[in-house]
């Protein structure tokens, strides 16, 4: 135990430095957030995940934005444990029907100011199950303000993305 | 002595179905195998429902024998097998709410992935209007109980479902799972699409363990339509599919010990765990490796730089995971909560015929690499770690001692790797053929099985995942433990919710 912290101590972070914000999303969210916000939400933002029918690629990569080499936390950005505690919603998945409504009183339970970000291709078009009897288009359940593309997205999309939303909202 | 050769002998054999025989039989056989599994003689691989017609795959461990039983129901009736072999029960209900046929005789009679919200009613039989909403909870009564409902929105980054805990203080007396939300109709669309199209949304019934979906997709189709992929497209499917074993066992190594509030070594798996997708994304081109085994072989060949990646890996790895595998054994703090804690009777797992690293920490010694066995692990030496200590500590040292495997595998494969193209091209059948195939994940054995028509599309997919026959376990597992210690049951288990919500 004693090695493996002192070690940490002496070697170089792993930590990589950030990637420029998405152009895409900035340009997306330009409409959508107000200067407002700033004043709000100091310099941080809580994220709240809701998986709402991913096949879970989704969240084994949002689980890496924890990781060291990513270290999301240094941008003041947070997941966090309820809804309550929420600005962001970070939506995976296709919308299933049958968490269709779980997802809609999570958006409820959000305080205000809030967005609401739809990561992956499942929750930015229905993906591959776009046509399923059990799924249902996320823009039509909850307002959706920035989309993040990929099956699944890689952190560093994941990363680009949420920095543009911090760039926006504060 | 055979069970299911007499068995198979008396049914109507069908034509095209490999590698294991498949027979048409009447009710009265249908009863007979419900009785062998009952009597623990046979263990369930699978059971499934097309709109006029049952399938039962079941396995016979002591004669090494696999069979498929298929039982037309013109009535849109079978006689239930979960009324006398429990781990039927959940299927049963499955296949009731997808295709509408009904199992004469069960008990339990509500709805398992219908909640009423699609809009419809059996949706891949003859639909028709969807079903209440409500949904009955079993009761429970008794002094001093309340109940605890938790989902389906977690609190961690993880999938939904219901847990819905009865507690006489800290002490769970029971735990009743509603799993359902993630269903996505993954079968109904696999229905008549292209080869190509269902091999990706094989990869996604559960996307942690997508390399072992696709390649049990791609087995099963090789299969049914009689080829061999190219030794070299074998040998890389192993090589991805225990890079995925090894990156999913360490961050699940992390996370348990991270719920009991030892963050030091999630920080230091997770670094591990993304070492492994980093070189998996310089190899084949996808952190995940999604969409890379199609059936035929791989989309593509493995790069040079992504060889000497894996190949880097792998010794320090190894002896990172020594240091930590040390630290986790001399912190007694940590072994406090993990010892002892959500045991997993022997007995279950027998009649469960539950695989992975569940069955082999409560001493079932089954991985389907060994038997039924596949290529390239027939000629790869390796052990399979077991214990019968049960608990959560038991899984913990599996996960570490599957690792070290995986990475003895690795080496192996990567010393070995036969030269030659990737892919062959896949012969259109005249008349539509059956194929099936059992796939290692790092969760357990996957089934796959197939029907693909002359022109190369599917007619029926059904994936059934290992978590099918571990989640009634990990019910089971916490009776007696305290409410705080669910996170690290729950994590040592591991249960895919989109592999079974399909």
């Amino acid at each position: 135990m004693r090695r493996i912290l002192l070690e940490s101590l002496v070697n170089a972070p792993l930590t990589e430095n950030a990637p420029s914000p998405d152009d895409a999303a900035l340009a997306e969210l330009a409409a959508d957030v107000a200067n407002t916000a700033m004043r709000r939400l100091g310099r941080s933002l809580a994220i709240r995940q809701v998986d709402a029918g991913s096949c879970n690629g989704c969240e084994l990569e949002i689980h890496a934005l924890n990781n060291p080499f990513y270290d999301l936390e240094r941008f003041g950005l947070h997941f966090v444990a309820s809804p309550r505690h929420a600005d962001v919603l970070l939506v995976t998945g296709p919308i299933t029907k049958n968490m269709r409504e779980a997802l809609i009183r999570t958006w409820d339970a959000t305080p205000g100011p809030k967005w609401a970000i739809a990561a992956g291709d499942c929750a930015v078009s229905g993906g591959l199950f776009a046509t399923s009897y059990a799924c249902t288009p996320a823009h039509e359940t909850i307002p959706i303000s920035l989309h993040i593309p990929g099956c699944p997205p890689t952190p560093t999309a994941l990363l680009r993305g949420l920095l543009a939303l911090l760039a926006q909202a504060l | 002595m055979d069970i299911l050769a007499p068995l198979l002998a008396e049914g109507c054999a069908a034509a095209a179905h490999a590698p294991w025989p498949r027979a048409e039989i009447g009710t009265e056989i249908w009863q007979r195998v419900t009785l062998h599994l009952a009597a623990g003689e046979l263990d369930l691989l699978g059971l499934w429902g097309e709109a006029d017609r049952m399938h039962m795959a079941v396995s016979a461990p002591e004669s090494r024998e696999i069979a498929v039983f298929t039982l037309a129901c013109p009535d849109g009736r079978f006689p239930s097998v979960g009324l006398s072999h429990p781990p039927a029960i959940r299927l049963e209900r499955t296949i009731q709410d997808l295709f509408g046929l009904i199992p004469d005789g069960a008990e339990d009679a509500r709805h398992w992935l219908d909640h009423g919200a699609w809009g419809v009613g059996t949706p891949l039989g003859t639909p028709g209007p969807a079903p209440e909403h409500a949904y009955a909870f079993l009761p429970v009564t008794g002094e001093n109980l309340h109940e605890i409902p938790v989902g389906p929105v977690h609190a961690g980054i993880i999938e939904p479902g219901h847990f819905r805990f009865t507690a006489d203080g800290e002490t769970i007396i029971r735990l009743e799972q509603r799993l359902g939300y993630v269903h996505k109709g993954t079968e109904g669309l696999m229905i008549g699409a292209p080869l190509d199209h269902a091999a990706r949304l094989a990869g996604r019934v559960s996307g942690d363990a997508t390399v072992a979906y696709a390649s049990g997709f791609a087995r099963a189709a090789e299969a049914a339509l009689g080829i061999a992929p190219p030794p070299r497209a074998v040998h890389l499917r192993a090589v991805m599919a225990e890079l995925e074993r090894i990156a999913n066992h360490i961050g699940d190594f992390g996370a348990i010990c991270n719920d009991a509030s030892f963050a030091l070594m999630l920080a230091h798996c997770s670094v591990l765990r993304e070492r492994v997708l980093r070189a998996a994304h310089l190899a084949f081109g996808h952190r995940l490796m999604m969409d890379r085994v199609v059936p035929g072989g791989l989309t593509q060949d493995i790069t040079a730089e992504g060889l000497a990646a894996i190949a880097s890996l792998i010794p320090a790895f190894r002896a990172r995971l020594d240091q930590l595998a040390g630290l986790y054994d001399s912190m007694a703090s940590l072994q406090e909560r993990t010892v002892t804690t959500g045991f997993v009777k022997h007995d279950y797992v027998r009649r469960f015929a539950t695989g992975g690293h569940v069955g082999r920490a409560s001493g079932r010694n089954f991985d389907s690499r060994k038997w039924p066995g596949y290529a390239p692990y027939d000629a790869t030496p390796f052990d399979v770690p077991l214990r019968t200590d049960g608990d959560v500590n038991a899984r913990v040292w599996i996960r570490i001692e599957e690792i070290r495997q995986s990475l003895g595998i690795l080496g192996h494969l990567l010393a070995t790797l036969p030269p030659g193209p990737c892919r062959t091209t896949l012969p259109a059948p005249t008349t539509p053929v059956e194929g099936m195939a059992l796939t290692e994940s790092f969760r357990g054995d996957v089934l796959i099985w197939l029907r693909i028509a002359p022109d190369l599309t599917i007619e029926r997919c059904h994936a059934r995942d290992p978590s099918w026959f571990q989640w009634p376990l990990l019910e089971t597992c916490v009776y007696g433990n305290i409410i705080a210690d669910f996170p690290l049951c729950n994590k040592s288990f591991n249960c895919s919710y989109s592999g079974t919500d399909l």
